[in-house]
């Protein structure tokens, strides 16, 4: 079973790597884009076929490494 | 008096805080490697800076759940005195021995070079040589030293005379335009609730020695030696 992570930037802390990214693409020309959020996206390959018990393990990865909770939320998906 | 001094892959100030203990304390500092899961009986523990374990996933992470750091927690709910510099401020903060995080400098540029410090406590074991408000200067090598915590923690610190040292000019203004790296409240060093940890992004083991251009870090290992004597 593949886990997908997505972690980012809790809403209210600031993020200066991703306001360069925005300001990069508006000197680009893409003007549409309002705000960017850079994150980190993280794949695992995981044992076994119970989903409720691989979201609980991985959720308790989240907690303990993946991110910092501090500053960080995360989404878990499984597939 | 004893101390140690905990190296991980990827540190490399070790020897910066090597020497900066052997000359406060006057015995060179026992080196404890991350894999250990006992440490010496000693008075002072130092992480020092660098970059564990190349700072992958984020600064400090890994470091913060090696074998060393649960004996390294043991210690600091005894009260022994604990003191992390740069990335041992990140390993501190990651391993939950003290509040907040450390993110990207707002400028987004590593900053070495240099910086005023205001001393806001004179009481605290890491500090007792100084007086209030008194501006030292440290240098600082970091990319990721942006001091961030909730309105909540940050009232907290400040309420409990727990920020112990701020980013100034040499007047020790305290202002924004001081900031040196986008931390909330231009704070560059915290203690713990009990006061025995310190974490601070500047190098105080890099201002012993008047060939460093200035001995200004001396009182801050001083203060630890006379705290525990």
């Amino acid at each position: 079973m593949k886990a997908r992570v997505h972690v980012t930037l809790k809403n209210g802390v600031l993020d200066p790597q991703g306001k360069a990214v925005h300001h990069a693409l508006q000197g680009l020309g893409f003007d549409g884009v309002n705000d960017v959020r850079q994150g980190k996206f993280i794949e695992l390959e995981i044992d076994g076929t119970d989903e409720a018990k691989a979201k609980a393990e991985v959720t308790e990865m989240c907690e303990k490494l993946l991110a910092n909770t501090v500053i960080e939320d995360y989404t878990i998906e499984l597939a | 008096m004893k101390s140690a001094v905990i190296l991980f892959p990827g540190i490399n100030r070790e020897n910066d805080a090597i020497a900066a203990l052997e000359q406060a304390t006057g015995t060179k500092p026992t080196l404890v490697w991350h894999g250990e899961t006992e440490l010496p009986n000693v008075d002072i523990i130092m992480v020092p800076g660098g970059f564990s374990y190349g700072d992958y996933l984020r600064c400090g992470a890994m470091a913060a759940k090696s074998p060393i750091m649960r004996a390294v927690a043991d210690r600091a709910g005894q009260g022994v005195t604990i003191l992390g510099v740069c990335n041992g401020f990140q390993i501190l903060t990651e391993a939950g021995l003290l509040p907040g995080a450390l993110m990207r400098n707002a400028s987004l540029k590593f900053i070495c070079k240099n910086t005023h410090l205001k001393i806001e406590n004179t009481s605290s074991r890491f500090t007792n040589q100084y007086g209030m408000g008194d501006v030292v200067d440290y240098p600082v090598a970091h990319h990721d030293g942006n001091y961030f915590a909730d309105e909540d923690t940050l009232n907290r610190l400040e309420g409990e005379g727990r920020v112990v040292l701020r980013y100034c000019d040499a007047n020790g203004t305290v202002d924004p335009a001081t900031n040196l790296n986008g931390s909330q409240r231009n704070i560059a060093g915290i203690i713990n609730e009990a006061g025995n940890v310190l974490g601070m992004m500047p190098h105080p083991e890099n201002a012993i020695d008047p060939l460093h251009g200035g001995i200004d870090g001396r009182g801050l290992f001083k203060s630890m030696v006379e705290a525990v004597s």
